[in-house]
């Protein structure tokens, strides 16, 4: 569990408040400064016909944008940098955590907690501001017997309300679970030697393949998630 | 279990609003406008590119339809051609056999008004040579040649006959 620790490189502090520069920082940082290293020097050309750089920034663009269009429809084009920043952040982090001795953001659920947090009290201020108290009739779906009707509020209340809570500890565990299942592997081929652990090597190595799956598909749960709640309160069924 | 550490919470929290919020600004006024803009004029070249391809189709056809219409009428005009020409043409042989035969029909019977004429005077020797062939006869039989006119005219008496 060593490689959740946080460590605090620059101890700081702010107004009674702790900013100490920590690894966690640092690699929200490189993640920053990733993000936009590529999408910038990839596009510093605009060229007409791109070269590899500018098609993967294009197609990242790109990406986004018909997942947008796809589940929110035009009318979230207003939105489109706020869920392209949340999905490129969580790609980055999760990838930047696959890589060995690094430090993995978004394995900890006070972060995704968070970024889910964001995304349910913007799109909750959105559907108010959009629909006023009508934002409410998201609760009470369409063709339910009206005996059924209070019990049906309350599961829709519950899962609006759990949302967030299902966005962030699906992130969070999704990222923890598979680094330490690769740090018990590893152990184990330290464990079995020479002789033996060639198996759990075999394994380590098919497992880092379906984890970077997984921080990519994460990534894009996120995002997709996050599109399909900004539907919900702008169209409101 | 390290997530679980409330200590580390705020420094978390903290960082994760300045990265985000720079990020999304960055994003947000620079990083994007480019990509978007970029993909866009992308779009309208291809766009007026294939516009242009169309016009210049529809300039093709409308080349080619009107090659099609003047090759038409060029070979209207060269059947037209070789119509009339060869009328004139046979106009012109059929006007050339008519004087052909009417100079053979002149030539022939010129032919043969010399001929009846060369008959008519060899006839008429003849008859000469008949009379002084009695005569020289009669003179050879008789010992007494008559006059030409006695033999003309017995001749002519013969001949009657």
């Amino acid at each position: 569990m060593a490689q959740f620790e946080i460590r605090r490189y620059i101890p700081m502090e702010a107004g009674g408040i702790d900013v100490s520069f920590t690894n966690s920082s640092l690699f929200m940082v490189i993640a920053l400064m990733g993000i936009t290293l590529f999408l910038i020097l990839g596009m510093r050309r605009q060229a007409l016909v791109p070269s590899r750089w500018q098609s993967m920034a294009e197609l990242s663009y790109e990406f986004v944008a018909n997942m947008m269009r796809d589940t929110v429809g035009t009318s979230g084009q207003k939105f489109f940098p706020f869920v392209f920043t949340l999905f490129m952040f969580v790609l980055f982090t999760n990838m930047l955590g696959m890589i060995p001795y690094s430090f993995t953001v978004t394995s900890h659920i006070i972060v995704t907690f968070a970024l889910a947090c964001l995304v349910f009290i913007g799109v909750t201020v959105l559907g108010f501001i959009k629909h006023g108290a009508g934002y409410l009739k998201l609760f009470v779906p369409h063709g339910v017997p009206v005996a059924l009707l209070p019990l049906i509020v309350v599961i829709e209340i519950i899962s609006y309300l759990s949302r967030p809570i299902s966005l962030s500890v699906r992130l969070f565990a999704n990222m923890m679970a598979g680094h330490t299942m690769l740090k018990v592997f590893g152990g184990f081929i330290v464990m079995l030697g020479f002789l033996g652990g060639w198996l759990p090597l075999a394994f380590s190595v098919a497992f880092i393949g379906l984890e970077i799956l997984v921080a990519f598909l994460q990534a894009y749960v996120f995002a997709v998630l996050t599109c399909i709640y900004l539907n919900d309160a702008l169209h409101l069924h | 279990m390290p997530q679980l550490v409330f200590a580390d919470f705020a420094p978390q929290l903290v960082w994760l609003a300045i990265t985000f919020t720079l990020l999304y600004l960055i994003l947000a006024r620079v990083a994007l406008p480019r990509i978007a803009t970029t993909l866009e004029k992308r779009r309208d070249v291809i766009a007026n590119d294939l516009d242009e391809a169309g016009s210049l189709k529809r300039q093709a056809e409308e080349a080619l339809k009107a090659y099609e219409a003047a090759l038409a009428a060029a070979r209207g005009r060269a059947l037209a051609i070789v119509a009339e020409t060869r009328q004139q043409l046979t106009a012109q042989a059929d006007n050339e056999k008519a004087a052909m035969q009417a100079s053979l029909a002149k030539r022939t019977a010129e032919a043969e008004a010399r001929i009846t004429a060369a008959k008519t005077a060899a006839m008429a020797n003849v008859r000469q040579i008949a009379s002084d062939t009695a005569a020289a006869i009669v003179g050879k039989l008789l010992g007494d040649t008559p006059d030409g006119a006695a033999a003309n005219s017995a001749v002519d008496a013969a001949l009657k006959r």
